[in-house]
């Protein structure tokens, strides 16, 4: 009995699961395709698009810098035992155009837009400002979710891009004042041994954390439940699964870039 | 004119409509009254398609709704919101002209605006309110800037779902003289939902009283106070005992 049970609620976790899976692709797929059809709110996009991207950079900026600097300490340490001292520029900017940069600026936004935005539709949802969109022959998915998914998806590599030069200057500012590297050495070895590859593949990460972020505050603000522990519930949800979701796709992701 | 035919409506187990029948002439100003939790709100919300039916028809002006299109659909439809359902980001004008400002209804920016401190003058509002936020405006105003944004581009038909709750008697009265004005004046088809009887004086032509999921009785104003419906008259007289329970 006490296994049929266990095994029951295995299987409801599953099912549960399996269904909120689908409730997330199903609202993903109305949004991309809502994407490409009128009408257009390019204002509500470009409000987006200064709320996502430009007001985020203080915390990404911020992240990057002090990231860039213990990673450099963190490697000269390690480094040390190898009499491998020197690679500490070049590791410094592999993990942040690579992995930190975009991952960390991902989750960092995260924090701080899908919560706001899931807080925001949420709240519009519960005092029926979604419906009135509705009656003002609005849809909400185009005049809500449209335009921060795809400010989300196109601010994210610019924001990463912006937050990789942060950090590597964030270990350049460790290796100079703290290592007694030279500055003219540690620039060279960066820019010399770098890839484009390495920088590009750092930007398609942080497109797709992006979109992961706008779509989950989107999806859990516009399935808030009623009150103000529905829209707290939402917020939380929206980081969490946000926050999950690219940790796991950045592993996919490094998978298909950097497999042998 | 809008009819309602065998409108049924759940949520899981519990069966909030069974089967409403109810016909709204063009014109007129049907408010449908009701115990809370009665469906009153998902009545109205079925007929705009924000919520979809389980079973029955709903048909304006002789077509059903479901095969209209939608944007023309709702382009003849104003509604006013129980607690006004102001958009926060916006301000006082742009919720007004909210539907002026883009879709099939766009107009340029200033005249939008113009239209816009029209209606709020119109519902007794100065235009200082105009760019004024939400936030900053009393529950009344609020009210009445919904108002003005229901009547804003001009519909056949409008909707109030309880266009007095929370507010004072004075401003309710206030309220309810504005209703039925506009109405009178555009000469739209209202729909009400309210369970306050001096709005229900104030503003009905007619009067359908929701209860147990189906419409119990529906008749011209003049005619409430002197019906033998027992659900009727409980309910107007606010009496504890009579066939609807007190406790729900």
């Amino acid at each position: 009995m006490i296994l049929l049970n266990f095994l029951a609620s295995v299987g409801r976790s599953c099912l549960g699961l399996l269904g909120a899976i689908g409730r997330v692709s199903i609202f993903a797929g109305q949004a991309i395709t809502h994407i490409f059809r009128p009408p257009f709110y390019f204002k509500e996009l470009m409000q987006a698009v200064l709320y996502i991207g430009y007001f985020s950079l203080p915390v990404v900026g911020l992240t990057a810098f002090f990231t860039g600097g213990a990673l450099a300490l963190q490697i000269y340490a390690g480094g040390a035992r190898f009499n491998a001292e020197s690679v500490v520029p070049l590791i410094v900017a592999i993990g942040m155009v690579r992995e930190l940069g975009p991952v960390l600026g991902g989750l960092m936004v995260a924090g701080r837009v899908a919560a706001s935005i899931a807080a925001e539709i949420g709240t519009m949802k519960v005092t029926e400002q979604i419906d009135a969109l509705t009656t003002l022959s609005t849809h909400p998915m185009k005049y809500l979710t449209v335009p921060r998914v795809v400010a989300a998806t196109l601010t994210m590599p610019i924001l990463v891009a912006i937050g990789d030069v942060i950090g590597v200057m964030g270990g350049f500012t460790v290796g100079v004042t703290r290592l007694d590297f030279n500055a003219a050495t540690y620039l060279n070895n960066t820019i010399d041994f770098l890839e484009s590859w390495d920088v590009i593949s750092g930007l398609i990460k942080a497109a797709v954390f992006g979109f992961i972020v706008a779509m989950m505050g989107c999806y859990h603000g516009m399935n808030s439940a009623r009150g103000a522990q529905g829209v707290g519930r939402a917020t939380t949800n929206a980081v969490v699964s946000a926050s999950v979701l690219i940790l796991a796709s950045n592993y996919i992701l490094t998978e298909l870039f950097f497999s042998a | 004119m809008i009819e309602l035919l065998d409108i049924h409506k759940a949520f899981g187990a519990n069966k909030v409509l069974t089967g409403v029948n109810l016909t709204i002439p063009s014109g007129e100003s049907m408010v449908i009254i009701g115990g809370s939790g009665t469906g009153k709100s998902i009545c109205l919300k079925c007929i705009l398609g924000l919520v979809n039916p389980d079973q029955g028809t709903i048909l304006l002006d002789g077509q059903d709704v479901e095969a209209a299109e939608r944007d023309a659909f709702l382009a003849r439809f104003g509604m006013l919101f129980q607690g006004g359902a102001l958009f926060d980001s916006l301000s006082v004008w742009q919720n007004v002209a909210f539907r002026l400002l883009r879709g099939s209804l766009k107009r340029p920016k200033a005249e939008a605006r113009e239209i816009a401190i029209e209606k709020l003058r119109r519902v007794g509002l100065s235009p200082d309110v105009a760019d004024l936020f939400p936030a900053e405006l009393s529950g009344g105003m609020q009210k009445r800037v919904g108002l003005a944004r229901a009547i804003a581009a001009e519909p056949e038909i409008i909707f109030f779902d309880e266009p007095t709750t929370g507010l004072d008697p004075i401003m309710a009265g206030v309220i309810n003289e504005l209703i039925r004005e506009i109405v009178t004046e555009m000469g739209a088809t209202a729909m009400t939902i309210t369970h306050d009887m001096t709005s229900v004086r104030a503003i009905a032509d007619r009067v359908a009283m929701l209860h147990d999921g189906v419409i119990q009785w529906t008749g011209p104003i003049a005619d409430m106070d002197t019906s033998t419906d027992p659900y009727l008259d409980q309910f107007i007289h606010g009496r504890e005992e009579g066939p609807i329970e007190a406790v729900r």
